[in-house]
């Protein structure tokens, strides 16, 4: 083989190399243009949503929305009964459903990791966290409200509650799983009991995760409407009782917003942009305090 | 250091050995650790919180198949074939609403799996580094919003725009084209499946996204900077080196959101037009879901087959959201065990 016929078959190779680099920056090229319109895709939503919310949201807004009961159609009213209603549901659900979350994850991350009750705890985790929020309305309705015979407060707090469950059992035991095992080995290894090794080491130290977990479950339920159509339904009056039928941000604004007067239309969008002003405000409130720890 | 020091005791003393041998099983302290009631009962509270996710899956399905069973006995599988739904005459058939169901969520994966993937490449690795955080929670928040407000902005504003600036073109366009016309033909006001389909998908980018997102970063830096040092272009390491190796949790995003379509209820409701008749398999039909049939009928149904035959439906739902999961991990199953063969 002459060196002339090395070099022209170099030279060629070099081509054909040249030719898939063009092609692979090419290809690299339209993908990444891609990702940054889907990017532009996702916000232009966010904002158009947001955008409409304040628009329409501020007009309706007023004192009155904030200390008046839901009003008759046509007639002047607020929104109080509503959202505390729905504080108090939401509060209570959080209270009852986190300390069950975290332990059932404390035990799938640090009891039973590989066993088969761990195993079939995690499937069935998994098909809560995704069985929609209206079949949960609907066993609560089954189990609780057809059995008393009246919708009340209690009934929607308990479908809250077994939505926060899963939702916090999942991020819990995904933080858990996080952490280092060194971290762990090393607590066993001065003599702390397990008890203390997870309250103090692991959980503690995974704690901005579990608490982002809590706090996303709680925006979660806040906003949810379906689960308390048939369970505390609705209820025009201030009630704190949690035995009654009790009102709530999100099925008063879709009782309003499907109705034909103005006034009920109004106080809806008042509404969306209550709740979404604050759903927003606590996932931003989660943040910032999960990084400032 | 260990292996000189008995050597050295050895033969001053043969019993100082099993002695040592004493001293490395763990003494007083290893009954210290795991001794006190502190430690069993909070294996016990967290068994116990186990147990109860079981309990309540358990409750859940047999309180619903209870409450369904008057129409479960009457229809039986046929229910799921009927297309009838009739209140008045007592005539119960779920085929619109799971068609309904199922067609609004697969329009929502359609849009947002490609758009949640370019979301997570390009938070992982186009963004500059100050950008990341502020982008990545937009996008988050995204998934905040309460799903009413969906709803209300789908239905008076979101609509009335779908309808002027996107359905009525897309009439003019293929208005004579065949079997593709049919898709687009029925009247385009902006209410019935393609507009759910659209706000579903706005609605679970954010979970996918967000998923993919974390995974992508938890993919080891070592792994992409050797890709990286090989020449590979961005698009290669991310589809030949980190979507690879984190396909499992990728694969859990997309049936997250799956999920999340599939049960979502408000939104849905608001826009989907609740018109009990599958008359066209056109995406501007007004048609009806399982779930808005739910938040419609339910409160109004009375004790009776109507409200047996809505729990049928919610039963239905649960099944199909089970059979959702079960195939996604099956699925990866499958995936985990092509990779032990490829290596």
């Amino acid at each position: 083989m002459t060196t002339g016929e090395t070099l022209l078959r170099a030279a060629a190779l070099d081509e054909v190399r040249q030719a898939k680099y063009s092609q692979r920056k090419l290809v690299n090229r339209v993908a990444l243009t891609l990702s940054l319109m889907a990017m532009a895709f996702g916000l232009f939503w966010l904002f158009w949503i947001l955008f409409e919310t304040v628009r329409l949201g501020v007009g309706g807004l007023s004192l009155a929305t904030l200390t008046q009961m839901t009003p008759p159609p046509n007639d002047e009213g607020g929104l109080a009964n509503a959202m505390y209603g729905s504080f108090l549901m939401v509060m209570l659900a959080t209270f009852v459903g986190t300390p069950i979350g975290i332990m059932a994850g404390i035990y799938l991350a640090e009891f039973d990791t590989k066993g088969w009750l761990a195993n079939v705890t995690r499937f069935v985790n998994d098909i809560l966290l995704s069985a929609p929020s209206i079949v949960i309305g609907l066993f609560v309705y089954a189990v609780v409200v057809s059995r008393f015979k009246s919708f009340s407060g209690w009934a929607g707090v308990m479908a809250f509650a077994l939505i926060v469950i899963p939702v916090v059992i999942r991020t819990t035991e995904n933080m858990l799983q996080l952490v280092p095992s060194g971290l762990r080995e090393a607590a066993y290894a001065l003599g702390a009991p397990k008890w203390k090794v997870i309250l103090s080491i692991t959980l503690k130290s995974a704690r901005a995760g579990v608490v982002t977990g809590v706090m996303l479950a709680i925006a979660r339920i806040a906003g949810e409407t379906a689960p308390l159509l048939f369970t505390a339904l609705s209820n025009q009056f201030w009630t704190s009782s949690l035995s009654e039928p009790m009102a709530s941000l999100p099925v008063t604004i879709f009782k309003f917003a499907m109705s034909p007067y103005e006034n009920w239309q109004k106080l809806a969008w008042a509404g969306v942009f209550l709740i979404t002003v604050t759903v927003l405000g606590l996932n931003i409130i989660a943040r910032v305090v999960t990084r400032a720890r | 250091m260990s292996t000189t020091l008995p050597a050295k005791e050895m033969p001053i003393n043969q019993s100082a050995l099993s002695s040592g041998r004493v001293m490395t099983k763990p003494p007083p302290i290893k009954a210290a650790r795991s001794g006190p009631m502190a430690d069993r009962i909070f294996g016990v509270l967290a068994k116990g919180a186990a147990l109860l996710t079981l309990a309540i899956l358990t409750a859940i399905l047999v309180s619903l198949t209870v409450s369904a069973w008057p129409a479960i006995s009457k229809y039986g599988l046929g229910f799921l074939t009927s297309t009838t739904w009739d209140p008045v005459k007592e005539e119960f058939g779920g085929l619109v609403m799971i068609y309904g169901t199922l067609m609004t969520s697969f329009i929502a994966l359609l849009i947002a799996v490609p758009v949640s993937f370019g979301i997570a490449l390009f938070l992982t690795e186009m963004s500059p580094a100050w950008l990341k955080r502020p982008l990545g929670t937009a996008i988050e928040l995204l998934a905040a919003v309460p799903s009413i407000v969906y709803g209300m902005w789908g239905l008076l504003v979101f609509s009335p725009v779908l309808s002027t600036y996107v359905q009525q073109p897309l009439q003019a366009l293929f208005s004579g084209v065949p079997y593709v016309g049919a898709l687009f033909s029925g009247p385009p006001v902006g209410i019935g499946i393609l507009s759910a389909g659209i706000i579903l998908a706005i609605m679970i980018i954010p979970f996918i996204a967000a998923v993919m997102r974390d995974v992508f970063e938890v993919t080891p830096p070592m792994l992409k900077e050797s890709a990286y040092a090989l020449g590979g272009t961005t698009w290669e390491v991310v589809s030949q080196v980190v979507l690879p190796y984190t396909k499992a949790g990728v694969i859990g995003g997309i049936m997250l959101g799956l999920g999340r379509a599939i049960g979502e209820t408000m939104a849905v409701t608001f826009v989907i037009g609740n018109f009990n008749q599958l008359d066209s398999l056109s995406l501007f039909q007004a048609a009806n879901s399982i779930t808005s049939a739910l938040a419609n009928e339910f409160a109004e149904a009375g004790e009776g087959l109507h409200q047996a035959a809505l729990m049928y439906l919610g039963l239905v739902l649960f099944f199909i959201t089970f059979v959702v999961l079960a195939l996604s991990k099956l699925l990866l199953a499958q995936l985990k065990k092509n990779e032990g063969a490829k290596t």
